[in-house]
């Protein structure tokens, strides 16, 4: 049996980071929000660019993030005038028992008074977190993500099938694995509704790609077809493609599908793999399994990527030695070892699955050590999921390929 | 010596891990590093493509990842280069319409 070393969260959730965590609900506050987390050891600042309206899928997203148990402490820096307020962050963080702290800019005269008593609030937080110590516990605690970006021919043939093992071995030793990034599974509909737990599973996953594409056509974007650049890499069907995205999930049952979006936000219920209903940009994707608790953050690239994360530790996967050698200072893993039979996939495997559980226990991976802190929340169109719901599929779906074509039918 | 990846047992293609040249021999790598079978390349193959491992029957399903990805529109001779041209989608032809990457 593995475990990890964690910090335990009043709510009995297990951190592999101590972050303190300076949210701001709308970017008008994110300035003096850096200045705060820049004054003190352990913060960082995150925001959101959607404006300032109630819009639950970004408040959803940033309550999540404040949950994530990486997050010991919270200070919600409001401006003052926004409808996406402090208060509703916190009632949605509060229950985790965590410190949550609020500051208005406007109600503390200016962002000189707020960022004062800012730095003294999350210097006293500071404080009491570095009072707490790593304890071991079970894989049953851990959550993984999953993500590719910047993919190329070696990501569906080394990096992700080696994520995959990863994967299904933290699966194994009960823990919960997430991956998302819904149009990438155009294509698989039938092999991943294969591996769902239940019927009602095996169909909120079809209902997910299909609503997926329907998005995307619906914007002009024909999700079923590939780029030139897929083809000249040696990718022959979309089935191919998706086939090798899907596989840095593994191979284990899908216990469900999880929204992050309009309709609600869900966190996994139980362990196992689940799939989040999630954007394809990398960044913004990351954050969404991020705001559903996953604690770490593996990441195959191909072409090279160089992105971390504010709240989870990422790992680096390469399948591409040639990048592996150009960027060591941005991979964490050569994958690469197994198309020349150096390295078995099995091996690169196990390999990952010793860095999540030590990354977890407090190690650091090269976009962490480098301070990349990224965060970006990712919103869908309003607009667009209203008319998903309202217009007929033929509607939608017209026939034409071309985005040109497609803007021009008539009701759009 | 050049290889190919065999990802799943049920394949019948490999993935070349660099360009191939006609008449190189491949070594076929199980993702366990075992030689599975050392082809002769009939026509070049360029990283990151597909030869077949058997000869294959038009209509017959093209196996990776263990998962049908597509069909062959014509005979496919075991060796061969395994692409657009000779394979469609089982579920939509393939097309690039230049918009979205990878």
């Amino acid at each position: 049996m593995t475990e990890f070393y964690g910090f335990e969260r009043p709510d009995g959730r297990v951190g592999v980071r101590n972050h303190l965590l300076v949210l701001t609900p709308m970017d008008c506050s994110i300035e003096p929000a850096r200045k705060i987390a820049a004054q003190v050891e352990g913060a960082v600042a995150v925001t959101q660019h959607h404006g300032c309206g109630l819009d639950w899928m970004v408040a959803n997203t940033l309550i999540g993030a404040g949950r994530n148990p990486n997050v010991a402490g919270v200070l919600l820096l409001g401006l003052g005038c926004e409808t996406l307020t402090c208060e509703v962050l916190a009632e949605g963080i509060e229950p985790t028992g965590k410190p949550v702290e609020t500051l208005v800019i406007q109600e503390e005269g200016g962002s000189v008074r707020a960022t004062e008593r800012g730095v003294r609030i999350l210097r006293e937080m500071a404080e009491e977190v570095s009072r707490l110590r790593r304890e071991p516990f079970p894989l049953s605690e851990l959550t993984l993500a999953v993500e590719c970006g910047g993919s190329d021919a070696t990501s569906g043939l080394a990096a992700n099938p080696a994520v995959g093992v990863a994967a299904d071995m933290l699966v194994d030793e009960g823990g919960t694995v997430i991956f998302g990034e819904t149009q990438e599974m155009t294509g698989t509909q039938h092999v991943l509704a294969r591996r769902a737990v239940d019927g009602e599973v095996a169909e909120a996953i079809r209902a997910m790609i299909a609503r997926q594409e329907l998005r995307m056509r619906a914007a002009g974007i024909d999700s079923r077809f590939m780029s030139k650049g897929n083809i000249d890499g040696g990718l022959t069907t979309i089935e191919e493609k998706s086939l090798g995205a899907i596989r840095k999930g593994g191979t284990r049952p899908i216990q469900g599908v999880l929204k992050a979006g309009r309709g609600g936000f869900d966190y996994p219920s139980g362990p196992g793999l689940w799939l989040q209903d999630g954007t394809g940009s990398d960044v913004p994707s990351v954050t969404g399994m991020v705001a559903a608790g996953a604690q770490v953050v593996a990441f195959t690239t191909g072409r090279g990527s160089t992105t971390g994360h504010a709240i989870a530790p990422v790992l680096k996967v390469t399948g591409n030695p040639g990048t592996y050698s150009r960027m060591e200072d941005n991979m964490d893993v050569n994958a690469g070892v197994i198309l020349d039979g150096s390295g078995t996939l099995r091996s690169v495997g196990e390999g990952i699955f010793r860095d999540v559980v030590e990354v977890a226990s407090g190690r650091m991976t090269k976009a962490e050590a480098l301070g990349y802190h990224d965060f970006i929340v990712y919103r869908t169109s309003g607009l667009a999921e209203r008319l998903l719901d309202v217009c007929p599929p033929e509607a939608i779906r017209g026939g034409k390929r071309r985005p040109s074509e497609a803007a021009l039918e008539p009701g759009f | 010596m050049a290889k190919a990846i065999k990802i799943d047992e049920r394949d019948n293609v490999a993935t070349v891990t660099s360009d191939v040249g006609v008449g190189e021999v491949v070594e076929v790598l199980s993702p366990e590093g075992e030689v599975l079978m050392m082809p002769e390349m009939k026509e070049k193959v360029g990283f990151g493509h597909k030869i077949a491992l058997k000869d294959l029957e038009r209509g017959e399903e093209v196996v990776k990842y263990g998962e049908v990805i597509g069909v062959a529109s014509r005979s496919i001779g075991a060796g061969a280069w395994v692409h657009t041209h000779n394979v469609e989608s089982a579920r939509v032809p393939t097309s690039a319409h230049g918009g979205e990457g990878a």
